[in-house]
């Protein structure tokens, strides 16, 4: 159970959705957003970026911590992306499109233009969908009380996408599955959620894969469910099974196969301490295993505060502004592999 | 990952079993366009969804009914949106209502009325609008039944929504959730206690 996150998605009144809007419309728009979230933040420590003018690195960075989606990154907001040649400016690269997130926790994140005018985000560690929901639900409040939002009586929140009409509210929750992975139970837990109209993706959310055995649940659908409907089907009816499952197949790897299982951690542990080339695709999966092999008691010695720190600095951004300058391909194979075995407390390789 | 022709990001990936050995193959979009392969990014989840709910639509949706109708607002026809899965504005919603609602009753699971959340300034308007414009009558997030001024018309609302959700989670074999709906209608029912007001519904 690592991360629990609840994401609205707002669209404001009287002005085209971000598909449809002209460049000044959607330059109002953020500007609009930026005044009413300026005025909510009061005090409070929040970090806005204008993604227009921000470097593709500082866009990637902002990706890989999850606090905007790789869409709002490229700008590319239709989806007829092979006829590019349409007239809305919206679907080149470079519409105005912007990010507000709190410092330094980072839990709460707002979107401005990607699919709909406002996505607002919050996310919190370990199983906390209540508390994320609270959150953002006060967020959402203050905000519309400074702008007006699109609302239709029997539709709910209108937003760009149908399949998000209603409470334009997803609940999801990541989870990291290696045990029932190694045990072949994947597809067995995925065909549960899906039983309960729940959708499962990868690491990065809408089009990414699995990396390193970490899976997303969410709920499907958004209208004739009450907000509360839709988190207590994921808190309370879908993911403990989910993570009963897991702990079952973790407990059946460490009773019955628990030669496989050491060798996978200590196998992954050794090339990570010993590598001095690391591809991301390679590292995750590895850093998985030894995240594994550390919760069950079969890696000794490691902290797993910086097995997960890990994950994120050994993404092609992070590495970069770790090391403090560019790196291209080959660069950061070396850097990551460097950076992994200093992190793992490797001194003398 | 780069294209395999080019420098750019591969974003289409292809991966064919030729005589019994894997071909793959990593190209950018445009790359991807120019071998003819139809590429399918993130960016088109929207458009996979319009396929998919006019395939679920069936021909309760025809081409003759829906060729005409556009957004007065932003000038969107109902084939733009058939081919992006996108609205382009609030409008649309009231422009295309007809076609739109067997789609989204398909893709909410039977879900065709908002029952939850809503904003404050929608909240003051149902009431002062006392002609009945909206149903939802400005209840913020309460729960349901657990107010004494909920209206019967909030969960007599709420009650035929999930009724029908309970007909489509049969339909379609989804045993667990028809069970879940079950369980929350018949919270729903128990609490309404003496308020009995609703007609008993049809052809239940």
């Amino acid at each position: 159970m690592l991360s629990s996150r609840v994401r609205l998605a707002r669209n404001l009144a009287n002005v085209s959705f971000t598909n449809k809007a002209t460049t000044a419309q959607l330059q109002q728009i953020v500007d609009t957003c930026r005044g009413a979230i300026v005025r909510v933040a009061g005090g409070g420590l929040v970090r806005w970026v204008d993604l227009h003018e921000s470097s593709p690195l500082e866009r990637t960075a902002l990706v890989e911590r999850h606090l905007i989606s790789q869409q709002l990154a490229r700008g590319k907001v239709a989806a007829k992306a092979s006829s590019s040649e349409k007239t809305s400016a919206s679907s080149g690269p470079g519409g105005a499109r912007a990010v507000a997130f709190t410092l330094p926790d980072e839990r709460l994140s707002i979107m401005v233009n990607e699919e709909d005018h406002l996505r607002l985000q919050s996310i919190r560690s370990g199983l906390s969908l209540t508390d994320a929901f609270a959150a953002i639900d006060k967020v959402d409040d203050q905000i519309e009380s400074t702008l007006e939002y699109a609302f239709h009586p029997r539709m709910g929140y209108l937003t760009a996408c149908p399949t998000n009409v209603g409470t334009g509210a997803r609940f999801s929750a990541m989870l990291h599955l290696p045990g029932l992975r190694m045990t072949g139970n994947i597809e067995k837990a995925k065909r549960a959620a899906t039983d309960m109209a729940l959708t499962v993706r990868g690491f990065y959310g809408e089009g990414s894969e699995a990396a390193g055995d970490f899976f997303q649940f969410s709920n499907q659908t958004t209208l004739g469910k009450t907000e509360r409907m839709l988190l207590e089907e994921l808190e309370r009816d879908i993911l403990p099974k989910i993570v009963e499952f897991e702990r079952l197949a973790r407990k059946t790897l460490v009773t019955k196969h628990r030669a496989l299982l050491e060798d996978q951690c200590y196998r992954a542990l050794g090339v990570l301490t010993h590598a001095r080339l690391l591809k991301s695709e390679e590292a995750t999966p590895l850093l998985s295993m030894v995240r594994l092999g550390i919760v069950l008691g079969v890696v000794k010695g490691l902290d797993l505060g910086v097995v997960t720190r890990l994950l994120l600095l050994i993404q092609p951004a992070h590495l970069q502004l770790v090391a403090g300058r560019e790196l291209d391909q080959d660069k950061r194979r070396v850097a990551r592999a460097e950076l992994v075995r200093q992190r793992l407390g490797v001194s003398s390789n | 990952m780069k294209c395999d022709r080019c420098e750019q990001e591969a974003t289409v990936h292809e991966l064919r079993v030729v005589g019994g050995q894997k071909v793959e193959k990593h190209l950018c979009e445009s790359c991807a366009r120019e071998e003819g392969i139809q590429a399918q990014g993130p960016g088109s989840v929207g458009e996979l969804v319009g396929q998919l709910m006019m395939a679920a639509a069936g021909p309760s949706v025809s081409a003759g009914e829906s060729k005409g109708v556009v957004c007065p607002s932003c000038k969107t026809t109902f084939a733009e949106f058939r081919q992006s899965g996108l609205m382009g504005c609030a409008a649309c919603y009231s422009a295309f209502e007809r076609p739109l609602s067997g789609l989204l009753e398909r893709a909410h699971e039977g879900g065709l009325q908002h029952i939850g959340k809503v904003p404050r300034r929608q909240a003051v308007r149902g009431v002062v609008a006392a002609g009945g414009a909206s149903p939802a009558q400005g209840k913020r997030t309460t729960p349901p039944g657990e107010s004494a001024s909920d209206g019967p018309p909030d969960r007599a609302q709420m009650i035929s929504q999930l009724r029908k959700q309970l007909e489509q989670a049969l339909k379609h074999e989804q045993y667990e959730r028809a069970a879940k709906v079950r369980d929350e209608l018949r919270r729903l029912e128990q609490t309404g206690g003496s308020r009995k007001t609703e007609p008993p519904p049809p052809g239940s």
